[in-house]
């Protein structure tokens, strides 16, 4: 037997290729929402794996210092340090900001960290790593700049001495990694005008600034000046230690909170993203309505447009369940030249997006599956009409 | 080929609606028509051409009366056939007024297309199409698209795919009021040949004034009923 849906499609291939084309790129879109979803999961992995930290302390009742902001001392990693099954512990500090290079500035995500320790970039795609104790950054490639570029931070500028991929924060921002020190200062420390204002302050205020007490004003003016704060201090378990074991002492015996890996992907997996996720959820739903409207509408026109046909294949003695195919195939047929022009579109508008957009192999068989169901389902409508039509109307005017 | 009675109605009647409101579009109607013979069914607009067609084409349920086709009685108050898709695709060939041609099949598939609804092979189902094609002179259009051929091909080929099945009858419904004059008593010419070559038994509805003096047999309908009368059965 002949397949009459394969023939149609062959006699009328300009329309269903248009057609595939309109329906391929809502396809497409569908695709790269699911892409987005994915770059937003995968940055946020990538942050947990970059960091090179098993157990990630911070400010007691927060859940930063990603989530949430949170602020420690930058002596506690030496007490944590003491604890047993602990092999390194290292402060790091994250702030999201805009960075000045020349002309432009890019949002990125700057981290102070100390060499050799962990919240270091894991690896270099070009250039050295930081040997200066100050003014010098390795920066993600997705910044946009090069080995020798020079950026401001605040006060001061750093001299970019190399380039890093895959550094993100959880909310695909490049980052930026400056030594400690420094970082330190540009979170926390106060701009010029405003330390000669808390100074003029402190002075007016007659318990900080007592008559017979010299030395008083001029210690309290130096401790506002220094800062010896980090957002968080990053912890490498020892071998044969449990992460989980390690951070319930952490939070035992010091007032912390410690969140183990798995702990910190939930925050940033489930917690952080989870809006946009629903969001993500909502635009994929209406798009998989639409594209099924779409193609109920195409078949449903097409089928329409065949009735005198339908009618005929039916008077000389067709099976319904011929005719049902056909339209069956024709609708999967759509769905087919539609899934294959959106991969293909979405995988190629995919690097354009500002933020990463990651097509999971995953993704695409469930699209496809998705797709067909739809097509599918979006054919029942036409089937109906097809089997409705009377093979008389084929006999008299 | 069927050898028997090509199509023998008796009585047949068709009322629509209930009570009141009732039409009867037949009214006893009688007809029969023998093995590679072809009559004319002549009526009015109204008249009940086109509901006889459908009863006798399985499409609609006669009201009453009996129908036999290749010697097999297919109603009798009631169908004795129980599936009438089956009944139209082997037993009863269609030629339309307009060809009605898949547009998105080429000639010979549009032939071959019934045998291989009947389930017989493609290959076997083509060389019947073929042969066809050949008997109406248009196998040099066995490629083309229904679209690229003219009316007269077009309605030859819809009359090889009325023969595809080797049916014992065909109902051939106004098949020249597209065509001009020439082309109009060229298909009945060629329905005369067919009927003889292949045995089959041919009823022609038509209003074409140029084609009735072909007929031998003619039947007149008017108001349901139908009148037998000899015709000219003047050379096509």
């Amino acid at each position: 037997m002949i397949s009459l849906a394969g023939r149609d499609i062959l006699h009328a291939w300009g329309k269903f290729a248009l057609t595939g084309l309109g329906l391929g790129l809502l396809i497409g879109v569908t695709l790269s929402m699911a892409g987005i979803y994915r770059g937003m999961v995968d940055d946020a992995k990538a942050l947990l794996d970059n960091s090179g930290a098993d157990l990630w302390v911070v400010q007691k009742d927060t859940q930063g210092p990603y989530a949430e902001s949170s602020s420690i001392r930058d002596d506690v990693y030496r007490e944590i340090l003491g604890l047993p099954g602990v092999a390194q512990a290292a402060n790091v500090t994250y702030l999201t900001m805009q960075v000045r290079a020349g002309d432009t500035d890019v949002r990125a995500m700057v981290v102070g960290f100390e060499p050799g320790a962990p919240g270091e970039p894991g690896y270099l795609i070009a250039g050295r790593r930081i040997t200066r104790s100050h003014y010098e950054a390795v920066a993600d490639v997705k910044t946009g700049f090069s080995v020798g570029d020079r950026l401001r931070i605040r006060r001061h500028d750093y001299t970019v001495v190399g380039l890093t991929r895959r550094m993100v924060s959880s909310g695909g921002d490049p980052m930026i990694f400056i030594p400690l020190k420094d970082a330190q200062e540009a979170q926390f420390l106060k701009d010029n005008d405003a330390i000669v204002n808390e100074r003029t302050r402190t002075a007016l205020y007659p318990g900080l600034n007592r008559p017979g007490v010299p030395g008083l004003l001029e210690a309290i003016n130096a401790s506002q000046s220094n800062n010896h704060n980090v957002n968080a201090v990053l912890v490498q378990v020892a071998e044969a230690h449990s992460g989980e074991a390690v951070a319930q002492t952490i939070r035992r015996w010091k007032h912390l909170q410690a969140y183990t890996r798995a702990q910190m992907h939930d925050i940033l997996v489930v917690k952080l993203i989870a809006n946009s996720a629903r969001q993500i959820a909502m635009f994929l739903v209406i798009l998989t309505i639409v594209s099924a409207a779409i193609v109920a509408f195409i078949i449903y026109t097409m089928t329409l447009g065949k009735i005198r046909e339908i009618a005929v294949l039916k008077l000389i003695g067709t099976r319904n369940r011929t005719i049902a195919s056909m339209i069956l195939q024709q609708a999967l047929g759509l769905g087919v030249i539609g899934f294959f022009v959106g991969e293909i579109a979405a995988t190629a508008w995919a690097p354009l997006f500002p933020k990463y957009v990651l097509l999971e192999t995953g993704d695409a068989v469930r699209g496809f599956v998705i797709a067909m169901l739809v097509c599918a389902l979006a054919s029942t409508l036409a089937i109906r009409a097809a089997l409705k039509i009377d093979p008389a109307t084929a006999i008299g005017g | 080929m069927d050898t028997g009675v090509g199509i023998h109605i008796e009585g047949l009647s068709k009322r629509y609606g209930e009570g009141e409101a009732a039409v009867d579009a037949l009214k006893e109607v009688n007809m029969s028509v023998a093995p590679g013979e072809v009559v004319g069914l002549i009526g009015p607009s109204g008249s009940g051409k086109t509901t006889l067609l459908k009863c006798l084409g399985a499409v609609i349920e006669p009201t009453g009366g009996r129908m036999t086709l290749g010697g097999k009685v297919i109603y009798d108050n009631d169908w004795k056939i129980s599936d009438l898709r089956e009944l139209r695709r082997d037993r009863i060939g269609f030629i339309f007024q307009a060809p009605y041609l898949i547009p998105f099949l080429d000639v010979t598939d549009n032939v071959a297309l019934l045998p291989m609804l009947a389930g017989r092979p493609n290959a076997e189902a083509r060389a019947r199409a073929v042969e066809l094609l050949q008997a109406l002179d248009v196998e040099h259009r066995a490629r083309a698209q229904p679209s690229e051929l003219s009316g007269g091909e077009q309605q030859r080929v819809s009359i090889a795919r009325a023969l595809a099945n080797q049916p014992p009858i065909i109902l051939a419904d106004e098949p020249t009021a597209p065509l001009d004059s020439e082309r109009a008593l060229t298909v009945i010419r060629i329905l005369n040949q067919m009927a003889l070559r292949f045995g089959t038994a041919i009823i022609v509805v038509t209003h074409d004034e140029k084609i009735i003096p072909t007929f031998r047999r003619i039947y007149h309908i008017r108001d349901g009923r139908t009148y037998e009368e000899a015709g000219e059965g003047r050379a096509a």
